[in-house]
């Protein structure tokens, strides 16, 4: 390999880079809004459901049912109906994402100490928060009912063998997260699938740009040698992807006050080397495709989903289906989500991760030979 | 006029269609999109690999934790004979819970004190574990329950007058799945990206190759070139968005209780915002790199302010009014709506003027722009 005319490429290339100073400034730039949108906007966390409540009983007793859910932060009462035809409407327009039901004789059945049905109406389309809120409302309905045991009426909890009563508590502790704040764990994450994209992206257009402008002739008749070219192309981009690693790193730490509890170096170098496989796919796409269309369409398609949806960025891979689960080994942004949770949130050292680690390399390696193989300086 | 337009119509169709490789990419891709997004988003949280430390190994012990593993959202992955192994599995992401039933445990039932257990939960993924956390809490509940119960002399399960007895039905997706969420959001993520991506590159290749210049010597006119440049993308949309409906429908069982028609005429309304951004990136880029940029610029950001994974309702209220630029925000709620709830157009029509007016805003804006350039 001669450095010289490693050099050369790679100057011409960031000369190109540097001259088109958009799309430059939108690889900074993406990262940085991403973090922001995640940081600030985007929350899986469930509050202040919209509720509609049709009362039937309409007594003070059912009233202050209700309000204890009004005064609850997890629900925000819309309405009040006073027909079932009207609560359906609010959930069919997705104005209300949760009807209560109250029975005509909810305060007459407490009077006389009997099981009263409260019906929860759920707009189940989306069903994860579907399964929070009704996790909330058993909560809720579980403190009503021991605020109710304590009145004559239902003495069956009063019974004398309670206050002996053997039982079970649960004590719960959480790892990693003891604030179960979503940010923590989808920051370190998302730094995966903003490198997979923005470095697989950029890179696939290079070569196909070359052959498409009728430039690539140019370049073949050089004594250029195929691995001088493939590093002077990817050098530069390496070097943005790394400034978009150290801007991530940066706002994680000093904007989002997310802990990172391992090694920064560990970190680093991780990232360089997941960062020299993401360049070489999108290298290797533009290689064979030879069309800046077609090319940047794949490196959406072989890039961003699955480093969005297979990496366990989001979604856990456990959840998945066996086969599925099976897909996700073939997904480098899997092994790099893995290294980079491990490191930010359980500060794990590099023993832990040598599997993850060592794929990676085999994973950059693999793609650049590949790559090497693939090109030919040849007019067919 | 429609003659020049068939013929573009007829040369970019042949342009896209004359390359295998473009044709796999517009009509087996989204396909394959769905699958994977069917299966692989999921957020129903089940079978949570658990490490399991019995320190006290007796029948009481073993019959509360095999209540753990009967419910279906645990499954026992190691039993362990050292706090140490926890962290380790733990660090390892081999297990994301692990419970501790200490020594004594069944003495302590028996006489009649509290005993507790310990329960520990991999909180990297904050949603699962709140989620693994109820369904502890669930399982403990009615373990109680069933103690009291035999304390009172009572069948298990028939525990009376918990004063409230809640009744829960969730409509529209009775078994809470996620999939019937998804899916029906991946036929109008699909749609977009592929009419998206192929309006805004197409005219800036031809820029970048240097046949632009050919096509304006033409006697075409701004308003038939730009009708020839998006309408073959649009016929292409409503293939793949009919295509991977097809799919859902059959394949994954997502309920279509709405009607085809109307899911028809709102891809169109969606379609015309879509095509008239990607006309508008095709007019502010030179290169084709530029134009895949600002694609994924603003296709990204769309896509998570859309509520197709993130409910809008939670966002901050200045971001909230952001999403109302949205088309794909008020696209998921009609494909949603047609899909699950089985709505029609009394429901859904402020969504569809919503559409119609930003679609015929945008596009008419990048016609202007469009045609500005070409002079």
């Amino acid at each position: 390999m001669n450095l010289r005319r490693v050099k050369a490429v790679a100057k011409k290339e960031m000369i190109q880079i540097l001259r088109d100073w958009r799309s430059l400034g939108m690889a900074i730039a993406m990262p940085l809004l991403l973090l922001i949108l995640f940081g600030y906007a985007l929350t899986l966390d469930v509050d202040q459901v919209a509720t509609v409540v049709l009362d039937r009983d309409r007594t003070q007793v059912s009233a202050d049912f209700v309000s204890r859910f009004g005064r609850s932060r997890y629900f925000n009462i819309r309405e009040h109906v006073s027909t079932y035809e009207a609560l359906q409407r609010m959930i069919d327009s997705g104005k209300a994402q949760m009807g209560l039901v109250i029975p005509y004789d909810f305060s007459e059945k407490i009077n006389k100490g009997e099981e009263i049905p409260v019906q929860v109406i759920l707009d189940g389309s989306d069903s994860n928060t579907a399964t929070i809120i009704l996790g909330y409302v058993e909560g809720l309905v579980q403190i009503y009912a021991l605020d109710l045991s304590r009145t004559p009426q239902y003495r069956v909890y009063s019974h004398p063998v309670k206050r002996s009563l053997p039982l079970v508590d649960l004590q719960t502790r959480v790892w990693f997260n003891a604030e179960l704040e979503s940010k923590n764990y989808i920051i370190p994450g998302l730094i995966a699938v903003i490198m997979m994209v923005i470095a697989a992206l950029l890179t696939s257009l290079t070569i196909a740009r070359e052959w498409e402008r009728g430039s690539m002739e140019q370049l073949i008749s050089t004594p250029i040698k195929n691995m001088e070219l493939i590093v002077g192309k990817l050098l530069p981009y390496f070097f943005i992807g790394l400034l978009d690693v150290s801007l991530s790193v940066a706002m994680g730490q000093f904007v989002f006050q997310v802990p990172l509890r391992g090694n920064l170096l560990l970190l680093f170098g991780s990232s360089a080397i997941f960062l020299v496989g993401a360049l070489g796919l999108g290298f290797l796409l533009s290689v064979v495709t030879r069309s800046q269309l077609l090319a940047s369409q794949l490196a959406m398609v072989v890039t961003f989903l699955p480093a969005f949806l297979l990496s366990g960025f989001m979604y856990s891979i456990s959840n998945m289906p066996k086969a599925i689960q099976v897909l996700t080994y073939l997904i480098p942004a899997r092994y790099f989500v893995t290294i980079l949770k491990g490191i930010y949130l359980k500060g794990i050292g590099p023993k832990v991760i040598v599997a993850e680690g060592v794929f990676l390399v085999l994973f950059s390696l693999g793609v650049i030979a590949i790559s090497n193989r693939k090109f030919k300086k040849k007019l067919v | 006029m429609w003659e020049r337009v068939y013929h573009i119509l007829l040369k970019e169709f042949l342009q896209v269609l004359r390359d295998p490789r473009m044709k796999a990419v517009i009509f087996v891709t989204p396909i394959i999109q769905l699958l994977v997004f069917g299966y692989a988003v999921t957020t129903d949280v089940k079978n949570i690999a658990t490490a399991v430390y019995d320190l006290d190994r007796t029948p009481q012990s073993r019959e509360l934790l095999s209540r753990f593993f009967a419910s279906g959202y645990f499954r026992p992955q190691e039993y362990v004979s050292q706090v140490t192994r926890i962290l380790e599995l733990m660090d390892k992401s081999t297990v994301s819970a692990a419970i501790q039933v200490n020594k004594g445990f069944a003495a302590k039932l028996a006489a009649h004190e509290k005993a507790a257990i310990q329960m520990i939960v991999d909180g990297t993924d904050s949603n699962t574990a709140t989620v693994v956390m109820s369904y502890a809490a669930k399982i403990i509940k009615h373990y109680n329950e069933d103690l009291i119960a035999e304390a009172i002399g009572l069948p298990q399960g028939v525990l009376p007058g918990k004063g409230i007895d809640l009744k829960s039905r969730a409509w529209f997706n009775i078994n809470l799945e996620s999939r019937m969420f998804y899916v029906p959001g991946v036929v109008a993520l699909i749609g977009m990206l592929i009419t998206l991506m192929l309006t805004s590159m197409a005219v800036v290749r031809e820029r970048e190759i240097g046949t632009l210049e050919q096509l304006m010597v033409t006697p075409m006119r701004p308003v038939e070139l730009i009708l020839g440049k998006t309408l073959p993308f649009a016929l292409i949309g409503f293939f793949d968005v009919a295509l991977i409906t097809a799919v859902a429908v059959l394949w994954f069982k997502v309920p279509i209780e709405g009607s085809l028609l109307l899911l028809f005429f709102a891809t169109g309304l969606f379609l015309m915002s879509t095509l008239g951004t990607g006309l508008f990136i095709s007019t502010i880029s030179s290169t084709q790199q530029q134009a895949m940029m600002s694609t994924f610029f603003f296709y990204f950001p769309a896509v998570l302010l859309s509520g197709f994974m993130f409910p809008i309702a939670n966002m901050p209220v200045v971001v909230q009014w952001i999403t109302y630029l949205n088309p794909l925000r008020y696209f998921l709620v009609i494909i949603r709506g047609l899909f699950l709830k089985g709505v029609g157009a009394e429901i859904l029509w402020p969504q569809m003027i919503a559409l119609g007016v930003l679609g015929s805003f945008v596009l008419t804006l990048s016609s202007i722009r469009f045609s500005k350039r070409l002079e």
